[in-house]
């Protein structure tokens, strides 16, 4: 876990300016009465999908991303989306070009909900650590898109090795409120806006448990222990709340970045993805978002799920885990490599997630071992069933499940080709479409895409 | 080298399954006619040395040692017989480069003993003493078929980390196949960074810490007989002793081409040094020489990220491309979870052989892989001859798999070490059937066990 411990040690040593401040002091203190109204959409994607031909991949397994099969299938992408779907007899429009897929696979562009590629890039000298605005445990004012580095060669590898289309990336765990997430597609831009995911719905990273009390507690900044944890988070949702009133009411407040995201939470419009590893946590969070009106998306990491995978389910959280972290620290101690499984059992929207530059080139393989685990305790859980993990359920945690995450005809032609059955160790993909362009194809080196950073270097280009 | 003798490790065995033989038979592991001798026929048999697997193949154990593995084999005639029933039949996986038996939770400083920061000593410290045969990451190790672990200290104050050690994974307290089995060291970026902020100051604490262990090697103080012994505690310089005679080997960490390629030039003034590269995420571009130079390679398989300047090349075409060259290249997983994750090794050796299958790219062929977890990172340490394989002679560890074991669905089912059948429980299986159901049904889940 060298690199969990990495960035445990970047949060550790992180010892810039610490501001004597606590939640409440976050509260808005307006100076002058003037509009508050956020503009809708300040930092708008420019993301333009690449023109692909009219396409059919034909004689296919494919898994459509929601639990479906089909066997020797036909998929057909054109105009950037998916058109059609079906088996050995579906229309061919003539002018399409034919791509075999005997014995291969199809499957939805692979999602990830938890990188920090960009704000943790590669290499990751002290100068790239950009995901942790570790300056007070209150950031919900600070936007991971701000800190992406488009250039990061890690977009790559989850791309050709991974089959990833769509990524949320996060800011870090260090604070308990982190920060918005970014949703991109995974097509290198200049810009980071080049690279955003059109209408993606807004996240807000929070953290439990062991990260900020340590951050704070070690400089004698609240919070320093689990109760401390809650305490500034309750404070700063009244705070919130008392923001969102004066906006729906129409009085003029002075603008605030912190709680005007925390505002968004509470109207719905912003997701909460929760980093948390404890079960007993996990509950009190849950009861924490009822006190204060707003739903938790999704629990991040969440080792102990497994534990009150019946409440998840109740609940309709979402659990993006991993299939066999553990033990890296105290509140990992108790992972098991059942958990993702019997999330799915108890009916929960159970989600293969990385946190990990390396982590995101194998999710399907993740998945795989995730999935070899529940059925070895006696489980019957379908391959294609399996692929929610990667596809639909991911999509739904992010709020882009109705353009993206499966298989149906009218959604982003975001698709992998692998060249085997992708629950197998064996395989890799193939080629790689999003919005219907080929982005990556194993067989063709110009099709391998080689950021600013490898350009010159030793190996460029190369397979990696 | 203290190599134990054989004698000794089969009286070890012996006592063993006294030691445990309740324990066995409370668990339904074996039956009271347990005999010394046992065969597991009809399996497909991995030899674990490269050579293809062997259908309806046989091996056979005896007194903690592997007699014969083979499509013929003749079976004595008191031995216990186990059907595999096509299964595969392999030798325990080896983890190439780990920190296991030292961590019980890597961010709990109390519970890692991997390195210390604290302490003036580097090479003479030994980690045999701290490994915890009862550490979880051993058992969780040994349910996904590792049975032998190359266990390495982290580097401290300076660049030599101290002696490790060659450890079992058996439910026994009696781990340590071997202390003080190799001395290990930092190059590159780390090891700049030990010895006070660059490689050049680096290359001098190197060949100064092996010069000073020349000379006490010669009766001498460690500084060549001027009477003041300043940098390299006697201690330290006694425990490098066996190093530049070549009895010891000496693995050293670094990545970059050019690191490597610096590495190979100790051997002009060390001769004897046994050099064993670790890491080497750029060996591939320096893999003709480091195969003229007869050094063996323990690799991260995965690496493909220029994550460190010092790893610019990195590609998982590595390992192959140097096997390609001739080099003698295996898998490692040096601070790749290193402490926990070595159940991922038949994974990563997995993964080199889906890279036959991507144009470009040089994998491995699967007994290739194998090897790589098996044999391979045993030949790297000189002890080929002791575990990792199932030739004759070799310590009898052996897994029945339910699978291909470098598929992502196997798992083992039976699994011997030193010819002990070992339990494949750990903390995280009683988790797992705790909470097999979920809510508390008539006591809480505290009484549930």
């Amino acid at each position: 876990m060298r690199r969990a411990l990495v960035a445990l040690a970047l949060v550790l040593s992180a010892c810039g300016q610490v501001r004597p401040e606590t939640a409440a002091s976050a509260a808005p203190t307006p100076p002058k009465a003037r509009s508050a109204k956020p503009p809708a959409d300040p930092y708008p994607s420019s993301y333009k999908p690449y023109p692909g031909p009219l396409t059919a991949i034909r004689h296919a397994t494919i898994y459509d991303g929601e639990g479906g099969r089909i066997e020797n299938g036909t998929i057909i992408l054109d105009q950037g989306k998916i058109t059609a779907l079906g088996g050995p007899d579906l229309a061919i429009p003539t002018d399409a070009r034919l791509i075999d897929g005997q014995g291969k696979w199809v499957t939805p562009g692979v999602i990830d909900v938890h990188s920090h590629l960009g704000d943790y890039p590669s290499p990751s000298v002290a100068a790239h650590q950009d995901g942790n605005e570790i300056t007070g445990p209150v950031r919900s004012e600070v936007w991971a898109e701000h800190s992406v580095w488009p250039q990061d060669p890690g977009f790559s590898r989850a791309l050709t090795n991974g089959g990833v289309t769509t990524i949320q990336i996060l800011p870090g765990s260090a604070n308990l409120f982190g920060g918005r997430s970014v949703t991109v597609k995974n097509v290198y831009a200049r810009t980071v806006q080049g690279m955003k995911f059109p209408d993606a719905p807004y996240g807000l990273k929070m953290a439990c448990g062991e990260n900020p009390k340590r951050v704070y507690g070690n400089r004698n900044v609240m919070p320093g222990s689990r109760m401390g944890n809650m305490a500034v988070n309750r404070q700063t949702w009244i705070n919130a709340a008392e923001y969102k009133r004066k906006l729906d009411k129409g009085e003029n407040v002075t603008r605030n970045l912190q709680l005007e995201t925390l505002a968004e939470v509470l109207s719905g419009r912003v997701l909460v993805h929760h980093h948390c590893y404890r079960a007993d946590e996990m509950a009190q969070v849950i009861d924490m978002a009822r006190e204060f009106g707003y739903k938790v998306s999704t629990f991040h990491h969440a080792v102990e799920a497994y534990k009150i995978a019946d409440l998840l389910a109740k609940e309709e959280i979402c659990g993006a885990l991993w299939a066999d972290w553990w033990g890296f620290k105290m509140e990992s101690y108790d992972g098991i490599k059942e958990n993702i499984a019997l999330l799915h059992r108890a009916g929960g929207c159970a989600i293969v997630h990385s946190d990990d530059a390396n982590g995101i080139q194998r999710l399907n393989q993740e998945a795989a071992k995730a999935l070899a685990a529940g059925r070895r305790m006696g489980m019957t859980i379908s391959d294609q069933e399996a692929w929610r993990w990667l596809a639909i359920n991911p999509a739904k945690a992010i709020g882009v499940s109705d353009r993206t995450g499966s298989l149906k005809p009218g959604k982003m032609a975001d698709v992998v080709l692998w060249n085997g059955n992708p629950l197998s160790v064996y395989t890799r993909p193939d080629k790689v479409w999003i919005d219907g362009a080929l982005l990556y194809d194993a067989a063709d080196p110009q099709r391998r895409p080689v950021s600013d950073f490898e350009l010159g270097q030793p190996g460029e280009g190369d397979v990696k | 080298m203290n190599r134990l003798p054989l004698l000794h490790r089969a009286g070890r065995a012996a006592y063993l399954r006294r030691g445990t033989l309740a324990a066995l038979l409370a668990f339904g592991l074996i039956t009271p006619a347990d005999a010394d001798t046992l065969a597991i026929t009809n399996g497909r048999l991995v030899i674990g040395d490269g050579s293809a697997p062997i259908d309806h193949g046989t091996v056979v154990l005896r007194d903690g040692r592997i007699l014969t593995a083979g499509a013929q084999v003749t079976i004595p005639a008191d031995a216990r017989r186990i059907d595999a029933g096509g299964k595969w039949v392999t030798p325990g996986l080896v983890a190439g480069f780990s920190r296991l038996g030292l961590v019980e939770i890597d961010a709990v400083d109390p519970a890692n003993d991997t390195a210390a920061n604290g302490s003036p000593y580097g090479a003479s410290q030994s980690i045999a003493p701290a490994i915890n045969p009862k550490a979880e990451a051993i058992a969780v190790s040994r349910a996904a078929g590792v049975t032998r672990a190359i266990v390495a200290p982290e580097a401290g104050k300076g660049l030599f980390a101290g002696q490790g050690a060659i450890i079992d994974l058996g439910e026994d307290m009696d781990a340590v196949t071997q202390a003080d089995a190799f001395q290990f060291a930092e190059y590159g970026e780390m090891g700049a960074d030990k010895a006070g902020g660059s490689r050049g100051a680096a290359w001098l604490d190197l060949r100064y810490a092996l010069e000073a262990a020349q000379a006490v090697g010669r009766g001498r103080a460690p500084l060549n007989g001027d009477g003041r012994d300043t940098l390299v505690l006697r201690r330290d310089a006694e425990a490098l002793a066996p190093v530049v005679r070549g009895e010891q080997p000496l693995l050293i960490h670094a990545e970059r081409a050019s690191d490597l390629r610096q590495l190979l030039a100790l051997k002009r003034q060390f001769p004897s040094l046994r050099l064993v590269l670790v890491g080497a995420s750029e060996a591939w571009l320096v893999a003709d020489r480091i195969a003229a130079a007869g050094v063996p390679v323990i690799a991260s398989a995965l690496n493909d990220l220029p994550d460190q300047f010092e790893r610019l090349a990195a590609t998982q075409s590595n390992i192959g491309r140097m096997q390609r060259a001739g080099v003698e290249a295996s898998i490692g997983m040096i601070d790749d979870s290193d402490t926990r994750q070595a159940q991922q090794s038949a994974q990563y050796a997995g993964n080199l052989v889906a890279l036959t299958r991507v144009p470009g790219a040089t994998g491995l062929d699967w007994a290739q892989a194998f090897r790589a977890i098996s044999a391979g990172p045993a030949e790297a340490i000189g002890m080929g001859g002791e575990f990792g394989s199932l030739r004759s002679g070799r310590r009898a560890d052996v897994v029945i798999w339910d699978g291909d074991p470098l598929e992502l669905s196997s798992a083992p089912v039976n699994l011997w070490i030193d010819g002990v059948e070992q339990s494949l429980v750990s903390r995280q299986t009683r988790l797992r059937d705790r909470y097999a159901t979920p809510g508390e049904t008539g006591l809480p889940k505290a009484y549930q066990r």
